[in-house]
């Protein structure tokens, strides 16, 4: 096996064959435009014939600096921002981040909020899940098998746009609760869907794809991954549950509706299995996913019919949440907090300090590292993109595989460039 | 902090009793179960730490599931410029630990966990990249959100939210040259 000079490593044209003689090694890019990368990302591959000798991954290629922008913006600002890291589900990143806001004001959100936001958590999850393993299916020639659940997950969209007026860009949180209170009808809407449109989609996938002769041989026993290699790799989500890693935050470090007690009132966390699975291979993650949708779909189903009532957001006493709009508009008191909460030499007072929130997201952990000076806007905002962290190793799992192997480990991932480049 | 995570330091000062590892809270709060504790390690004696904390059975750190930097520059009552912050997590034991390596200004050097957790690899690399924090005994580092050539380390504070000019500095690739 000859080496690639660096220089290839690092530039490299689009195709060259090493000029060591005797030598059959190809090199090939792999992205940044490629249609089974989605988004730009860029392998290069060392070929011999259609194995691969050796993969080099090059990321960055969408980053926006997405960490420098936070130490700009104040901590409701910042929420428009996240809704662009994982563009898949922005739900789910919104409610991440004023999670670990949350926690840095250490401010206890009300139980109607809770609710809500789980809710909402768990749809943004089997929407995730709905377009990943579609696309996994899309990227193996299975074209149905993309379109049928994207066909549900416009029903997601419709709900989301019904509780914030977005469809896709959602910025939905606030500090200590929501944007605003949800509709009367939401709910029956919710349960509607989960019950009624739901389920023949998950069920129409699993037909299309499960026992799927083609998709099955491509998938089983491709882009392996051991227990233990997934926990030192620092795997997450149903990545590292299809290895057989025993880890769901909503399980281990439990918050929203997840944790018993969350009502004050001793009532118990949702009732939900965490499915694991033990061939780490695609068509593990693949299963995962399918399980997780339809625990999803149940969690739903526990909570949508008993919102309590009151208020979405804490009381804006101690100026660390914004006013309800119709107190902005209709009294004094409401204008001069919300003016106290906004205007450029006012804002924020949280405590100086550091704080790690982390929620179980559809990608794994979604983590954000804040860190606080007592100013207005975050001195330091880290995110901690599951895509990332998942990512690294995916040079060693495609080593030793077939040019053709590079598809479906690149769609089991479910990598999305904005969120990994930021 | 919990009586878990409360153990694990008394056992870190058992273990290494010459290093002053100031366990405190990341920030205060009302309910104590919930504060996160960092302990702080001398950068010289990382390595020896990071290990103890992985393969002892008793800590059993087996992830590492963030690292990140934080430019204390212009931050109130800090001493050092730089702090690299690793979250770790105990699969098996369900809690973590925050570790953090102060270092200064010129030449900030830590040495590389990836040959402890493979998983810090890429933001070793990243911290490298926005901090310009060089990671000792690293197998690849070089740069992975900016581009090979870029000189400057954008998440430092002293750095310009509109940057330095860069974007003006690209070359023109002309007809002629091309």
């Amino acid at each position: 096996m000859t080496t690639v000079p660096e220089t290839a490593r690092q530039t490299g044209p689009a195709t060259y064959v090493s000029e060591a003689p005797g030598s059959d090694v190809w090199v090939l890019n792999l992205g940044p435009q490629h249609p089974a990368t989605h988004t730009t990302l860029r392998h290069v591959l060392e070929l011999d014939g259609e194995r691969i000798l050796s993969c080099t991954v090059h990321i960055g290629y969408l980053h926006s600096g997405f960490e420098k922008l936070g130490e700009h913006l104040n901590y409701n600002q910042y929420v428009v921002v996240t809704d662009r890291m994982n563009y898949v589900s922005p739900m789910a990143n919104n409610i991440a981040w004023h999670h670990a806001c949350e926690k840095l004001f250490d401010i206890e959100i009300t139980p109607r909020c809770k609710v809500i936001r789980t809710i909402i958590a768990e749809l943004s999850r089997i929407q995730d899940h709905l377009l990943s393993t579609g696309c996994t299916g899309l990227d193996l020639g299975a074209f149905t098998a993309f379109m049928y659940p994207f066909n549900a997950r416009e029903g997601i969209y419709d709900l989301f746009e019904e509780v914030c007026g977005h469809r896709f860009t959602t910025s939905y949180t606030r500090v200590g609760g929501l944007m605003r209170d949800i509709t009367a009808d939401w709910p029956a809407k919710v349960r509607r869907y989960i019950q009624e449109d739901l389920p023949p989609a998950i069920d129409d996938l699993e037909r299309l794809l499960t026992r799927n002769r083609i998709f099955v041989e491509r998938t089983k026993g491709i882009g392996y991954v051991s227990h233990d290699d997934a926990i030192n790799w620092g795997l997450t989500g149903p990545l590292a549950r299809a290895s057989g890693v025993r880890r769901d935050l909503r399980k281990d470090e439990p918050y929203l509706c997840y944790e018993d007690n969350w009502d004050g009132n001793g009532s118990s966390g949702v009732d939900f299995k965490v499915p694991i699975a033990r061939s780490g291979d695609c068509y593990a993650r693949y299963q995962i996913r399918i399980a997780e949708m339809r625990e999803s779909a149940k969690m739903v189903l526990q909570l949508v019919d008993n919102i309590p009532e009151g208020s979405v957001n804490v009381l804006p006493d101690d100026k660390k949440t914004l006013p309800d709009k119709d107190e902005i508009h209709f009294s004094i008191e409401g204008l001069i907090h919300h003016f106290e909460q906004i205007m450029t030499n006012r804002g924020f007072t949280p405590p100086i300090g550091e704080v790690y929130g982390s929620n179980e997201t559809a990608n794994g952990e979604l983590g954000f590292y804040l860190v606080s000076d007592g100013g207005k806007n975050p001195y330091r905002a880290r995110c901690r993109p599951p895509s990332l962290i998942n990512y690294q190793c995916f040079a060693e799992l495609v080593v030793g595989h077939q040019i053709s192997d590079v598809i479906p480990v690149l769609g089991s991932m479910n990598i999305i460039a904005g969120e990994l480049d930021r | 902090m919990s009586k878990a995570t409360q153990a694990i330091v008394d056992l870190l000062a058992d273990e290494f009793s010459d290093i002053e590892f100031a366990p405190a809270p990341l920030v205060e709060c009302k309910n104590k179960e919930r504060e996160q504790l960092c302990v702080r390690v001398p950068p010289d004696r990382l390595l020896e730490v990071m290990r103890f904390l992985h393969d002892d059975e008793r800590c059993c750190f087996g992830q590492l599931s963030d690292l990140t930097c934080v430019d204390y520059l212009d931050f109130p009552n800090a001493r050092d410029r730089f702090g690299v912050t690793y979250t770790l997590v105990s699969i098996t034991l369900g809690h973590r630990l925050w570790v953090k390596c102060f270092v200064n200004d010129p030449d900030p050097e830590v040495p590389s966990v990836t040959c402890v957790w493979k998983g810090a690899d890429w933001p070793e690399r990243e911290v490298y990249d926005l901090f310009g924090i060089r990671f000792t005994g690293h197998p690849d580092l070089r740069r992975i959100m900016t581009w090979e050539g870029f000189e400057a380390h954008p998440l430092r504070k002293d750095y310009p939210l509109h940057g330095r000019g860069e974007r003006e500095d690209f070359k023109v690739v002309t007809r002629e040259d091309a």
